[in-house]
Order: C-alpha cells, then sequence, then structure tokens
C-alpha cells in the first residue's frame, strides 16, 4: 500500500506493507536511524516519536496509522544547528551515556515541557515512566529536563548537575 | 559544544562528554543503523522446549519463501565442522542445534531473507519434530541419582557435573568456627536475573569472496579478543578479519561472550556472497544471551559475643545453563568469589563450590559482575547482617569494629587476594554522615512504635577489578593486558587508539582527559578512536570495570613515553640539555629561564617537519604500549539504604539511597557519578523486581519485559552520593576502576533495608527478588527461596 506522512515537516510517500511497524518505516524506510527499537513488548519507549505533537511508541503503531499525520523524530529536534533546550540540558547534566534510550527520552522531555513548563521531579518521573533507561538510574535525566525547564523559563543556570559535580575535587584535593 | 571544566584548562575534572552532541541528535552509530548495499536480513528459529531429541527438521517450506535466500540447519553446519564452538570457559556450545535442544529459545535453524519481516515469516515454515525428554530445572537436583544427562555431547559424560572448586583454609576455618561464641547459618540464593541492555545483541557480517576479508560490525564488548576466536572458529586468517564495534547501546557484560548469532551472520554472509544482518529482539535476548548471577549459597559467619569476626565458610551451588560459557579468566572458573571474606580482617575463611549443567541458557558472568564478585559482597554484606541480628548489634557498628586498617594495605585476605589500598573508616563515617544515620534509627524506633515498617540496610564492600596481570590471568589463552597508542598529528592535535570499547561508559572523553593531562594538549583536541580491530592495538576489551585500571594505565604510560620523547626534541629546539628543562603542562621551558619554552605543539611540528632532531631520533612523535598491570584495583564503598514497606500490601519503597565511593584519582567526576548511579538503579532492580525464573518444564518465565521487570523512573529515588579518595599505589595515576561498584555494593544494602523493616517479624533474612507477594510472605514467616 502508498502511504504519505509528514515527516519533521517535509512529506515523504513510499510503497509499503499493510502490516509494517512505525518505527521500522522511520529506521528502515527513512533510513531516520535515532529512534531505536529495544523490545518486543512496548515497554521500553527507545521507539518514542510524536504522532500529530502526542508522543506514541512508535514500535505499537503500524506505519499505514501515521498516514496524513505529523511524525517527529529525535532527528527533527534541533532547529538547524541549535540544539533544542532539552537536547542541551541533556548534554549539561550528563543525562545519557550509551544513548540508546535518549532520543524517546528527549522526545517525551520536549512533550512535557511544552505542556508543563515548570514541572516537579514527580511530574518529569511520571512523565518518563514509560521509558527505560539502563545506564544513568534516572537522576540526571530529571536534572536535564530540569536544566531545559529552567533555561527556557530564566536562562542558563552557572552550575547545573548534582551534589557530586559541584563538589568536584581539584587534582590537588587528590591526596 | 562547549566543553566545561570547572576552571581546568586541561585533564582531569568535570567534562561534558565529547560523544553526546551526536547521541542527542539521533546520530549515533549502532549496529542496526548500518545498511550496506545487497544486505540481507537474517533470522533464527529456536526451541520450544527445554530439553528434546531433535527428530527432524523440515525446510522445504521456508526454502520455497519467494524472499528467501538460504536456510541453514545445523546438520547443514555440522558438514562444515561449525556446528559447535569454543566457549569463552573452554567448554563448547552448539551454533545451532544438531543432536538435541537444551535450553528453551536455543538456536535450530536460522533463515536468510531479503528483509527481516520475511525472514521472520519463514521461520514459521520450518518444521521440526521433537522427542521432549525430561528437562534438569533446579540446579538443586542437577546430581541427583538418574538425573537426565544434558551434555551427552562430551565423550564419557554421565552427570551434569561442570566442576568443583574451592579456596581458602579448611582446617583453619573449622578451628575458628570450633571455638567461637556464635555462629550464625544463612542459606541466601542470589536468583537468575539478566543484564538486558537497551539495545540488544546484533551484528552485520560482510564477507568478501575476491579478498577473502570478513568485516563484522558487532555489539561486542571485546572486539580484538573476538576477532581471535573468529579466525580460530571459521579457519578465516586474522588478518583477514576486521571487527568493528560501533556505538554500542549498553552492554553490561551481556555482550562480552559471543553468540551463536553472529557465528550464523558470518556463515550466511560466506554462504549468500552478501552482507547479512542479525538483530536479535528483546525475547531472545533475555532469554538466550548471558544471564547473570544463579548462585545457591549456604554462609556461616563465626564470631565472638562482643562481635569481632573470626571466620567466614560458604558451600555454593552454582548453576551455569546448558553449555558452560562464563566469561571469566582461565584459571578461575568461580570468577573472583574468594573475595567473599569483604572488607573485614578475619583469621580464616573457605569456600567449597560446586558448579552444574541445567536445561537453561548459558551464562553467568554478566551484569556488571567483575567475575562474581556481586554474588561475593552480597554473600558477606548478608551474613555480616545476620550476625548483627543474632548479636543484636548495630550493623554499622559491627562493621566498623572488623574493617581492615589502613595500615594493613596492601593486605593480603584469608584467601589470598592483596587488597591494594584502602581508607574504610573515613569512607564509612561519610556514607553516615550524609545519611544521617542516628536520625535516621530514631525516626524507625518512632514509626516501629506506630507499627510503620522502615528500614535502614547498610553494605559495606570492597571490589577487585581491572583483570589482570598475565602471569596468571587470561581468556583463552590470551592475556589480560591492554593496547593503547598515541599519535600527536603535526598541527599538535592528537588521536589516542584504545584496545577497550565503551558501551556508554564515556571512554572517548576520559581517555582524552587522561591523555590531555599527560600531554597537555587541550581534550577537545584529541579524538578516541576504539572498537575497530584494523585501527587499534591488541587488547581485551571492556568489562569488568578494567578499563581505567589498565587501558587507562596504558594510556597514561604511552603520553608519558610521547613525552619524553618531546622532551628530547625540545632541548634541540631550545638548545638545552634534557636534564634543564621543566615540563608545566602543555610546555618544556629551560629551568630558570621560563621565557625560553616551547609548546608541546611546537614540537609535534619540529617532529614532523624540517630541521634537524638530536642524534638518534626519529621523526614522527608517537608511540604504542601494551600494560600488563601488577595487581587489580580495589575500589570500595559505604552505601545506605532507606525504605518504607506499606504493611497492608508488602510494597517496598526506596525513599533514599546513599552511596560513598572511593575509586581512588577521579578523571571525571560528573560520569562518575553517573556510572554509579545506573548501577544503583541496577542493584534497586535486582533486590526488588528482577528475576529469570522457570517453570518445572523448562520454561522461561522472564522472557519479555512484560515479565522482567526493570525499574523506572518511579521505582528509584534520587540518589545522594559521596566520594573519599584513596588512591591505587601501583596505577600510574593511582585510578581505581569503579563502573560496577555500584551493582556490587547496592543489592546488599536494599535487601539489609528490607530485612530490617521487617524486624518486627523476626525476619532475619528473605531472598530477592523482594517482590510485595516473597515480602508478604516474610511478613508471616513464610520466607521462602526465590525458587
Amino acid at each position: 500500500m502508498r502511504v504519505t506522512m509528514t515527516v519533521n515537516g517535509a512529506e515523504v510517500t513510499r510503497e509499503i506493507e499493510s502490516r509494517l511497524l512505525l518505527v521500522h518505516f522511520l529506521r528502515d524506510h527513512l533510513e531516520l536511524t535515532g529512534t531505536h527499537w529495544g523490545c518486543d513488548t512496548s515497554n521500553c519507549g527507545t521507539c518514542a516519536v510524536w504522532l500529530d505533537g502526542e508522543p506514541v511508541k512508535s514500535c505499537t503503531v503500524l506505519a499505514a496509522m501515521a498516514g496524513g499525520r505529523e511524525v517527529r523524530t529525535v532527528e527533527g529536534l534541533a532547529e538547524g544547528d541549535e540544539l533544542d533546550p532539552v537536547q542541551r540540558g541533556f548534554i549539561e547534566c550528563h543525562g545519557l551515556q550509551c544513548g540508546f534510550c535518549t532520543p524517546g527520552m528527549m522526545m517525551t522531555s520536549r512533550a512535557l515541557l511544552d505542556r508543563n513548563p515548570d514541572p516537579s521531579e514527580e511530574e518529569i518521573r511520571e512523565a518518563i515512566s514509560g521509558q527505560i533507561c539502563r545506564c544513568t538510574g534516572y537522576a540526571t535525566i530529571v536534572r536535564s529536563v530540569r536544566w531545559a525547564a529552567e533555561h527556557e523559563a530564566n536562562g542558563c543556570p552557572a552550575h547545573p548537575g548534582g551534589t557530586d559535580a559541584a563538589e568536584a575535587p581539584t587534582r590537588e584535593e587528590v591526596r | 559544544m562547549t566543553a566545561v571544566h570547572d576552571d581546568k584548562p586541561l585533564g582531569h575534572g568535570r567534562m561534558l562528554r565529547k560523544e553526546d552532541p551526536r547521541f542527542v541528535r539521533g546520530r549515533g552509530r549502532y549496529v542496526d543503523d548500518v545498511r550496506l548495499p545487497g544486505m540481507l536480513h537474517l533470522a533464527i528459529l529456536r526451541s520450544p522446549v527445554a530439553h528434546a531429541r531433535i527428530v527432524s527438521v523440515d525446510t522445504a517450506a521456508a526454502e520455497a519463501h519467494p524472499k528467501v535466500r538460504a536456510v541453514v540447519t545445523g546438520a547443514g553446519l555440522a558438514e562444515q565442522g561449525l556446528a559447535w564452538m569454543p566457549t569463552l570457559s573452554n567448554d563448547v556450545q552448539a551454533v545451532l542445534a544438531t543432536d538435541k535442544v537444551r535450553f528453551q529459545g536455543q538456536e535450530v535453524a536460522f533463515v536468510v531473507a531479503e528483509d527481516h519481516y520475511a525472514a521472520r515469516d519463514a521461520l514459521e515454515l520450518i518444521d521440526v519434530e521433537y522427542d521432549v525428554l525430561d528437562p534438569v530445572v533446579d540446579a538443586r537436583t542437577a546430581l541427583a541419582e538418574g538425573a537426565p544427562v544434558i551434555r551427552d555431547d562430551l565423550e564419557g559424560k554421565s552427570d551434569n557435573h561442570v566442576f568443583d572448586w574451592e579456596t581458602g583454609d579448611e582446617a583453619a576455618t573449622e578451628a575458628v568456627f570450633a571455638r567461637a561464641d556464635v555462629v550464625v547459618t544463612e542459606d541466601i540464593v542470589y536468583p537468575r536475573v539478566h543484564p538486558s541492555p537497551m539495545e540488544t545483541c546484533g551484528a552485520v557480517a560482510d564477507f568478501d569472496p575476491v579478498e577473502g576479508r570478513l568485516t563484522l560490525w558487532s555489539t561486542t564488548q571485546a572486539p580484538h579478543a573476538h576477532r581471535t576466536l573468529y579466525a580460530m572458529v571459521a579457519g578465516l586468517p586474522e588478518h583477514k578479519i576486521r571487527v568493528i564495534s560501533p556505538d554500542i547501546g549498553g552492554g553490561f557484560g551481556n555482550k562480552v561472550p559471543i553468540y551463536p548469532g553472529y557465528v550464523c551472520a558470518i556463515v550466511a554472509s560466506l554462504v549468500v556472497g552478501k552482507p547479512v544482518k542479525w538483530m536479535e529482539d528483546r525475547s531472545e535476548n533475555l532469554i538466550s544471551t548471558g544471564f547473570a548471577r544463579d548462585y545457591v549459597m549456604r554462609g556461616e559467619i563465626a564470631a565472638t559475643r562482643d562481635g569481632r569476626i573470626l571466620g567466614i565458610r560458604t558451600n555454593v551451588l552454582a548453576d551455569h545453563g546448558a553449555f558452560n560459557a562464563q566469561a571469566a579468566p582461565s584459571k578461575y572458573p568461580a570468577g573472583f568469589f574468594g573475595v567473599f571474606t569483604g572488607s573485614y580482617d578475619i583469621e580464616a575463611a573457605h569456600a567449597r563450590m560446586t558448579a552444574v549443567y541445567t536445561n537453561k541458557a548459558p551464562g553467568g558472568v554478566a551484569y556488571a559482575c567483575s567475575f562474581r564478585i556481586t554474588e561475593a559482597v552480597y554473600l558477606v554484606e548478608r551474613i555480616v547482617d545476620c550476625l548483627a541480628h543474632e548479636l543484636e548489634m548495630d550493623p554499622v557498628e559491627l562493621r566498623s569494629r572488623n574493617l581492615i586498617r589502613p595500615e594493613q594495605f596492601p593486605y593480603t585476605t584469608k584467601t589470598g587476594w592483596v587488597y591494594d589500598s584502602g581508607d574504610y573508616e573515613p569512607t564509612l563515617r561519610e556514607a553516615m554522615r550524609i545519611a544521617g544515620y542516628d536520625a535516621l534509627r530514631e525516626e524507625q524506633a518512632e514509626k516501629r512504635a506506630r507499627g510503620e515498617l522502615m528500614g535502614i540496610g547498610v553494605s559495606f564492600f570492597t571490589e577487585a577489578v581491572g583483570a589482570g596481570p598475565r602471569k596468571n590471568m587470561d581468556i583463552l589463552g590470551l592475556g589480560m593486558a591492554d593496547g593503547c597508542e598515541l599519535r600527536v598529528h603535526p598541527t599538535g592535535k592528537a588521536v589516542v587508539r584504545l584496545s577497550v570499547q565503551s558501551q556508554g561508559q564515556g571512554h572517548e572523553t576520559t581517555f582524552a582527559q587522561i591523555v590531555a593531562e599527560e600531554i597537555g594538549i587541550p581534550p577537545d583536541d584529541i579524538d578516541v578512536v576504539h572498537g575497530d580491530t584494523d585501527n587499534t592495538p591488541f587488547g581485551l576489551g571492556t568489562y569488568g570495570s578494567r578499563s581505567t585500571p589498565v587501558s587507562g594505565a596504558a594510556a597514561v604510560m604511552v603520553a608519558r613515553k610521547v613525552r619524553d620523547k618531546a622532551r628530547i626534541i625540545a632541548s634541540g629546539m631550545l638548545e638545552a640539555s634534557v636534564a634543564d628543562l621543566e615540563w608545566t603542562k602543555g610546555a618544556f621551558a629551560v629551568k630558570g629561564d621560563p621565557e625560553r619554552s616551547v609548546t608541546i605543539q611546537e614540537v609535534a611540528l619540529r617532529a614532523h617537519g624540517a630541521g634537524d632532531l638530536p642524534d638518534g631520533i626519529e621523526g614522527g612523535l608517537e608511540a604504542q604500549v601494551c600494560y600488563n598491570p601488577e595487581n587489580l584495583t580495589y575500589p570500595h564503598g559505604a552505601y545506605v539504604c532507606v525504605v518504607d514497606v506499606d504493611p497492608g500490601t508488602a510494597q517496598v519503597k526506596v525513599r533514599r539511597f546513599v552511596a560513598v565511593d572511593d575509586c581512588g584519582t577521579r578523571i571525571n567526576p560528573m560520569i562518575i557519578e553517573g556510572q554509579v548511579h545506573g548501577g544503583l538503579a541496577d542493584g534497586v532492580g535486582m533486590a526488588l523486581m528482577e528475576m529469570i525464573s522457570f517453570d518445572e518444564d523448562g520454561n522461561c518465565l522472564g522472557g519479555s519485559f512484560m515479565d522482567y521487570l526493570l525499574p523506572t523512573a518511579l521505582e528509584v529515588p534520587d540518589w545522594e552520593t559521596g566520594y573519599t579518595v584513596t588512591p591505587s599505589p601501583h596505577h600510574p595515576i593511582g585510578a581505581k576502576g569503579v563502573g560496577e561498584s555500584a551493582t556490587v555494593g547496592s543489592p546488599p544494602a536494599v535487601v539489609n533495608a528490607v530485612v530490617d523493616a521487617l524486624k518486627p517479624f523476626g525476619v532475619r533474612h528473605a531472598d530477592m527478588p523482594l517482590t510485595p507477594s516473597r515480602v508478604w510472605d516474610a511478613m508471616r514467616g513464610r520466607a521462602r527461596p526465590p525458587f
């Protein structure tokens, strides 16, 4: 079947099988490989993208169902060279390690901040609770989202990060 | 990207990661992102049963599928001598089953097709007839009279015994137990769990028949060791094999072994003459790739009435699954379990272990275990808490009385491990300070009086990481050294090539920092190359927290070697003797005349450029070293966990977690903190949620994320971290490994906290995972092993 949709602002048309999952359409047909595939039961959320502005798990959406709709992926998060504050927050606060969950986490975080520009820690944890990260233990992801929220509200805080970062020892302190 | 160095222009200190800009843009390069012209897709048919003879395999319908290019069975591989492969433990493992299947999920056949949907379709068309046999599921019955023999492929094998192993002094241990005031015994199970990286295992094999050259992109933590093994298995010459480990979406030990899927992809590419991709799905990852733990331990501790620990002994039953594929140094069949005496100065210790085959997936060493130290630390930290319970003594006080003292280092344990350095008491105090331990105990007393269940758990651990000295550590005969190569370009930029392979630990950043600190070139001017066997020096890869101890040391040494050469070239440029030169980070100056100086960049240009060099000095500015560590490094830590247990539902909530780690010199505090956070989440997951279990027929009951529960942001607290610094005396910059410390140290803290919360019910021990139903049972005096 033929499907047409808008992905990151550009219209695309492809001939596909009706059973094709959106995650594979994005990765294999459009070569947008930032969106990842981490499980087969819709639990991990590494495949999260936006469908008409709503975060969805693209492993649980048929590509055909996205026909005529707008899809946004991690590749569409930055505006040219200008990173989204969420992307900068993840870098500044070490919200990623292996990077595999990162695209999905950032898409959900961006959606959260669009609806709630000043989320509490609990609200951030709730928002990303459909997504699993194996590397970070989540705390720095929470800080990353808070960094983005604060940056959007007030400009960049001088010293992002947690207690450990603030107390980083100098070489001289190392005995 | 702007790097934040906290006013430190070079080297060590907080620095944002060089890796991040590509990852946040979705421009990472993972194995499943690899696309090659003509690439085909491979899918694997797996056994639906745990133990069965293969009567027949009918592939005709699959072969007739219009998009299928090849179907290969075990019999087909056997004809080429490729049906079996060696494991990292000198056992063999079936690539595709020939005679029989030995665990549910085992590889039986594979299909190569034009796309992965078609490949999956074709799997459904293969008809396999099985003659089902009784499985061995419970390791405790594996050696029973009349138990089904799993490994009848091994000549003369008539039981399910893998190995026996022991360490320590049995007689001396018996003697201290005989004279002890108090002996506490507890059966402690570390259930089977799974590292479950977010990216599963996979590979793209591309065999070029013209050049006879194989390129393999794969999810491997040890690309060089894999290349050598492929050369041995596939009979291809090693210089014609290139293994590329690109960005890896987490490893956690899951990506150390060679899996049948990799070999299948290689064989498929050889057969079809096209690139072939294999990417497993989550269920396949959980049911067939390397599990972790699965130790059934009887722990015993002997002490005086006033809390002086005299001895510890243990008997362990280790479930290794159907093939012994445990990734451990050859001479260490139980890994480094011998460090089970922990952080305590005791008089005697002894351990005895038996490992058995069962009808389960192979593995054992994975999930940040540092070669079985998770199990060792869990045993000692649990049994010490049992002793505190018995003596009615505060668990912190009991630990404090028995810690090895700083003046005792290097300390040789009763099982022969030489701890390099440690100053344990300050680390313990720091954790208690951050936690506000005394106030927590007061709060607990008040809550108990009201019938509320609050628990405080402590663990103090000593890790052993950085395998290892080649005189006694090797994997399949390959010494556990690691290489590093440093090349300084004419304009003073540099590239450093590592034998280790990051899976998110930030090596591209921290190794640039290490080299920057030594040679004075800014870390942003240093590129780190890893994971490509054609372009990096040989070494054993990243696992066991060995990157910083081994490869990190290699990076220091190679930078110093280059600096030594630079100094000679600088002496020529400054017309001064080498001894008259002073190095301040980034430049050589004549002593007493700081105006006469040259920067490392100027030296680099001279090294490559025109003009004479001092006698005997060749052009260029580069070096390579292979570092053989003289000992492991022994980082340590003190952890405190606070839980609340709902008396109505038995649900455990981890309210606080304090982790104080000491890994010696800290290269990048931000990255260390992230490593610790991730490991703490592992620990909470294992303690409360995670388990790969089986029913009596050998069906895997933890084979998807519906059943294998991993913590989300809602199950873990905001971590509180701290540190102390006790450098390793034998490491060139005093740095110890740290990546696995939190995974090792946190499970006992969580379990100790839950057991502490259940004290009003008289509970002294309860096995992981402490799910609501299992805690509920423990509260009612029905604590039971997890299987």
